[in-house]
């Protein structure tokens, strides 16, 4: 072996184009060209920036009662009409949409934060750990959500905070199972194997190489449970149980005007279309995610 | 002083069938600077051996039950956690089969190499970086700033692998294990990969131990053989000797079986039978199913090592009983 050392392969080099993917780039290339995905996430934006501009956007304030425009129909005064003590409805979806959002946003930052951490320490220790891990998850599992929802909020109270923590908790195992799962085919990848024969030490094998090849089904299930977050807050809110007034959320205007679904169905049906469109958006919006991370659907 | 020397080591896994032991009993050394070949079929405990001694046996439910593994004096059997994380890739390094799955596909190479760094050396990022691309450039990657950049995906298997050996060379180790480096590239780039390596034994006076099952692979860099089978090493020389004079009946085996270009045969030869399930020969030699020249002794005594000749060549076969002269004339054809 007298020749010097292997000489470089320009080849292979020059047939890489100049430009650097990253693996994100090339999911959100995917990502735009799924053209149904890019409608929800229009929707999801639509209503994200509804919410944050809310105080600016609304053309009357949303708790002023007229007891002398009640209950009327849309008209060019009050575009979606007014409810019971003569509320602007259009005022309050916009506002409501504040509580709405940012409820299904914190719901799910926290169960997914609580849940990742339970299930990559259950997914990479194993033994033990992941034995109690998973049965707690497990018994979580056994009650109904909403019910375990309508119970924990019970015991907290009813207020806004307590039905959050309630959807947070209620949501907690399902992103742990997720992420077990997926750690325990991530740690055996020879990229990990490799890591610590280099002598990385477990802290930074689990934060720097497992838990990001984990998070992809995370950040799906994360979308699509903001949707069910929204829905479940709506509910605990017309159960009475979560927003008090004067706070204002979608859950809580079907509520107050379930009475005058005959006499004024548009107190009913606007709230209704807000949530239904805004949870239409994340649902879309995760199907195109999936699709995007997704390895298998890569063509 | 040999770098590595181990004696007696044992490694089981412990299933629901019961212990399987890997590897069983083996000794070998490494000397400063050498090059060992470490050859065997399957499932003969070749990567156990290397997992061993970086302290990587998957436990459950693998385990060292005994023996020692010193390196450079020190004793790596009941080490600490804490001192293996401080000599893997510090003073160990290892590169692995596949390196289309060895890096970590969401990082750039670039911050994998300085990670790398980082986790044994307290330099500044700077300084970090311009010892990755330093290493690159040593492994014959070409335009190796813009390579700190790309992602593993954007590299071909053969530039990979060198990324590889360039992140396993960071720290400057004193021996690098290389678990079968060749097996998953084309031949041209196994040659290129196995120079570089040559390259690297000789100007950075690293020692690698080899684990192969190709013997092209062994006759072209290895300086010393260990040959392996079911758990238990059968023969220990020297490159040469093993290819001009090979004694244990597996061994010529081996090296019949690897088709020769100027010979034209119509069939190649093949050890007849399969590789043991580890475990499921309780006594007597292990190769003695397979072995055309089998004695009654064999199937019911474990043959010891024999010393023969003036070179050292260790051969663990009853066929060399007597003062390390064959009993039977020997032909395998």
């Amino acid at each position: 072996m007298t020749t010097p050392a292997a000489s470089p392969q320009p080849h292979s080099l020059e047939m890489q184009s100049e430009i650097v993917t990253s693996p994100w780039k090339d999911a959100w290339r995917s990502f735009t060209k799924n053209k149904v995905a890019i409608v929800g996430l229009c929707i999801v934006i639509f209503f994200i920036l509804m919410a944050i501009f809310a105080p600016w956007l609304m053309p009357y304030d949303y708790n002023k009662t007229s007891l002398t425009e009640r209950l009327q129909a849309p008209s060019s005064q009050h575009w979606l009409g007014t409810d019971d003590f003569g509320r602007d409805i259009l005022s309050r979806i916009i506002y409501g949409a504040r509580i709405s959002l940012w409820v299904g946003f914190i719901c799910v930052s926290g169960s997914i934060v609580v849940g990742c951490t339970l299930g990559v320490l259950a997914g990479y220790y194993g033994k033990w750990v992941d034995i109690i891990i998973s049965r707690l998850f497990d018994i979580l599992l056994a009650f109904p959500s909403i019910l375990l929802a309508i119970a924990i909020v019970a015991i907290l109270g009813p207020d806004l905070t307590n039905a959050l923590i309630a959807i947070a908790v209620i949501n907690v195992p399902n992103f742990g199972r997720l992420i077990r799962s997926k750690v325990l085919s991530v740690k055996e990848e020879e990229y990990i194997t490799s890591a610590k024969s280099i002598g990385m030490s477990d802290a930074r094998i689990l934060f720097r190489h497992i838990l990001p090849n984990s998070m992809t089904p995370v950040i799906v299930q994360g979308t699509l449970a903001v949707a069910t977050a929204i829905i479940e807050v709506a509910a605990l809110s017309f159960l009475g149980l979560g927003a008090q007034s004067p706070d204002v959320d979608w859950g809580k205007m079907l509520a107050d005007s379930k009475q005058y679904l005959v006499q004024a169905p548009w107190t009913m049906i606007f709230p209704g279309l807000a949530i239904m469109l805004t949870v239409l958006g994340f649902n879309l919006m995760g199907d195109g995610l999936r699709d995007a991370l997704d390895p298998n659907m890569k063509n | 002083m040999p770098l590595l020397q181990i004696e007696g080591l044992c490694t089981s896994f412990f299933t629901d069938e019961g212990e399987i032991p890997a590897v069983d009993h083996i000794d070998f050394h490494i000397n400063n600077g050498e090059i060992l070949g470490v050859v065997g079929e399957s499932g003969c405990g070749k990567s156990v051996t290397s997992l061993s001694i970086m302290g990587l046996v998957p436990s459950p439910p693998g385990k060292i039950k005994s023996g020692s593994i010193l390196f450079q004096g020190e004793e790596l059997v009941d080490a600490s956690e804490q001192q293996m994380r401080s000599i893997r890739g510090d003073e160990i390094a290892m590169i692995f089969q596949e390196p289309m799955t060895s890096l970590n596909p969401l990082f750039k190479i670039g911050n994998q190499l300085i990670e790398a760094i980082r986790t044994h050396r307290n330099w500044k990022h700077k300084k970090c970086k311009l010892r990755a691309i330093e290493m690159l450039k040593l492994v014959g990657l070409p335009r190796a700033e813009s390579l700190m950049n790309a992602y593993p995906h954007e590299l071909s298997g053969g530039m990979r692998q060198r990324v590889m050996i360039a992140m396993a060379m960071l720290c400057d180790p004193k021996l690098l294990i290389a678990d079968e480096p060749t097996t998953a590239l084309d031949v041209t780039i196994q040659k290129q990969i196995l120079q570089l390596m040559k390259k690297l034994n000789k100007t950075m006076e690293t020692s690698i131990m080899l684990i192969t099952h190709d013997l092209g692979v062994v006759a072209e860099v290895c300086d010393r053989v260990v040959v392996m089978y079911a758990g238990k090493i059968v023969e220990q020389t020297d490159c040469v000797t093993l290819f001009q004079n090979p004694k244990h009946p597996y061994t010529k085996g081996l090296l019949a079986s690897v088709p020769n270009i100027r010979s034209k045969t119509d069939r190649l030869y093949s050890i007849p039978g399969n590789v043991p399930k580890p475990g499921s020969i309780q006594q007597g030699c292990r190769f003695a199913p397979r072995c055309e020249l089998a004695m009654d002794q064999c199937f019911t005594e474990t043959p010891p090592i024999y010393e023969t000749e003036e070179k050292p060549h260790e051969v663990r076969c009853f066929l060399y009983d007597k003062e390390g002269e064959p009993r039977h004339e020997t032909t395998v054809t």
